[in-house]
């Protein structure tokens, strides 16, 4: 299997059987268990696991191994989740179809000729193929929603703030969020109760009241107020995944949801500003790579300088340079105002589109991305036309509400997501309309033939 | 315009070391994706606060405590070259 799909960079046999052995003691000697404990959970390869490699998918890293652990892999080690490997990804998160990984690319379990998307495509293509059980990724503008989408699994991207960054490979960091995959809502809940909550080690981690998650396991949806943005659903989006989508906001309304469709005005802006704010953060947070603490460091140098400027070069694929260009260029003396400054601007406007068609809906739907999966090098040769596969997604990181992806349907044989968007930490209202849906539809059963 | 300067001067900036073809690649392509960008100066900001991030955290406060710290061996293995326990780098002037 592993052959055809290459999800994991790293796979932990050993460690994984270790910790199954635990867990096959405390039931031996009658021990309370969690519900957790033994279910293979992989992790994304921008999570740092103590002792084991540690990548992020690229040459600047392809040795790194962190002597600490990420906040959410101690708290799935404490649930007694056992860890099957460490999952591709594109370079530093930077991608949505797993194509700029440094070291291979990762196949759709649907059809291996086409992308699982990204950036967190390992993760979502080892759940939905059956390497794993369930698997965390990071969402920065929609890393876990797009591949679960492309993969038919479900992915969840909580507020910003729910779950700590501690120990993620920073990307973006006003943006970026760990979340998890599985294949049904339940197992979402759980993991969902196994990572949120706050944490000491990290400053922008929220202090608020974590429920029992599963307690939104109702099938239940009567009377709650959906809102659909019509800007979601506008030309751009595939015919084909418009009808499915149609369709599946047809089932929530026959469930005994309200549903009308409503205006998030500011969402044409969200692409620029995204990709204003990101690769500005970006710049900074990858400062750090200079070859001299950790990660590769580039051969026969003259001075410190060259060796900076050589690692760099060397140890950052294209996509990485391209958004640090981008990044730096708009944080730059003269650009500062026109680019960066208007798009914080921007964001605010479009976070108050939110806050207002959240005073009306509980919930908003939309499509998750405007196509399924493409196929493998469709889209390497130009980037704009890659950013645009975000363009569903992205408003929710700038906003920092949370957002689901679920699966609603199949055009041609490939799986299409129906996105869910709450309120600040509003968790609990996507989870129970998930719910719903999973259990008055089949699409959840399917499995890819491989 | 983003000009074929600009590029050098802003990869300089991120500590980039371009080749000649890296250069005209970003040199079009920034220019594509900015150009595409142009459409956030239709709109009127004067009036709106920037939002850097979404939380309303101000300043975060912990106690100062004493905490395990990581053994110095764990924290130079990954480096590259060492002296003893200094990181070593090629010379600076």
């Amino acid at each position: 299997m592993e052959d055809r799909i290459a999800a994991y960079i790293t796979r932990t046999r050993e460690k994984a059987l270790e910790q199954a052995r635990a867990v096959d003691r405390q039931i031996r000697n009658g021990e309370k268990i969690s519900p957790l404990a033994g279910i293979p959970v992989a992790v994304k390869d921008n999570i740092c696991t103590d002792g084991i490699l540690t990548t992020a998918a690229s040459r600047m890293l392809a040795g790194f191994v962190p002597p600490y652990s990420a906040t959410v892999v101690k708290r799935l080690e404490a649930a007694g989740a056992t860890l099957p490997g460490k999952t591709n990804l594109d370079e530093f998160a930077m991608g949505s179809s797993t194509e700029n990984s440094a070291f291979f690319t990762t196949r759709n379990p649907w059809d291996t000729g086409r992308v699982p998307g990204g950036s967190s495509g390992g993760s979502a293509a080892a759940v939905a193929c059956g390497e794993a059980v369930c698997a965390l990724g990071s969402d920065t503008g929609g890393s876990i929603r797009l591949p679960a989408s492309f993969c038919g699994v479900i992915g969840f991207k909580p507020t910003y703030g729910a779950v700590s960054r501690y120990g993620l490979i920073a990307f973006a960091s006003s943006l970026d969020q760990i979340g998890p995959f599985s294949r049904d809502v339940t197992d979402c809940a759980l993991l969902l109760n196994a990572i949120c909550g706050h944490d000491p080690l990290d400053s922008t981690s929220a202090r608020f009241d974590v429920p029992d998650f599963t307690r939104f396991l109702v099938n239940d949806i009567r009377g709650m107020k959906i809102g659909v943005p019509e800007e979601y659903m506008a030309e751009g989006i595939n015919s084909g995944v418009r009808e499915v989508v149609v369709k599946a906001i047809a089932l929530l309304e026959s469930l005994g949801a309200s549903v009308e469709y409503t205006n998030l005005p500011h969402t044409e802006y969200a692409l620029s500003t995204y990709y204003l704010i990101a690769p500005a953060e970006a710049s900074s947070n990858l400062a750090r790579y200079d070859g001299v603490r950790y990660g590769f460091r580039a051969a026969k140098t003259s001075d410190v300088m060259d060796m900076f400027m050589k690692t760099r070069s060397q140890g950052f694929g294209a996509e990485v340079k391209r958004r640090i260009m981008l990044g730096t260029y708009a944080l730059s003396a003269g650009y500062y105002d026109a680019y960066y400054l208007k798009a914080l601007k921007v964001r605010t406007l479009i976070k108050e589109d939110f806050d207002r068609a959240f005073e009306k809906y509980d919930l908003l739907v939309s499509p998750v991305s405007p196509t399924t999966a493409f196929r493998c090098g469709e889209k390497t040769g130009d980037p704009l036309e890659m950013y645009l596969s975000d363009i569903c997604t992205i408003s929710l990181n700038l906003a920092g509400i949370p957002g689901m992806s679920i699966p609603c349907g199949f055009v041609e044989g490939m799986p299409v997501g129906l996105q869910l968007m709450g309120k600040h930490f509003d968790e609990g209202t996507l989870l129970r309309a998930a719910y719903t849906f999973e259990q008055n539809s089949d699409y959840h059963r399917a499995f890819p033939v491989l | 315009m983003v000009t074929r300067e600009d590029v050098e001067h802003v990869a300089l900036l991120g500590r980039l070391e371009l080749t000649e073809e890296e250069k005209e690649i970003y040199t079009r392509q920034l220019n594509d994706i900015l150009g595409h960008f142009q459409a956030l100066q239709r709109l009127d900001t004067g009036n709106i606060q920037p939002t850097a991030h979404v939380l309303p955290l101000k300043n975060v406060y912990r106690e100062d405590w004493v905490g395990q710290h990581m053994p110095r061996e764990d924290a130079l293995a990954n480096c590259p070259d060492r002296d003893e326990n200094y990181f070593k780098v090629p010379k600076i002037v």
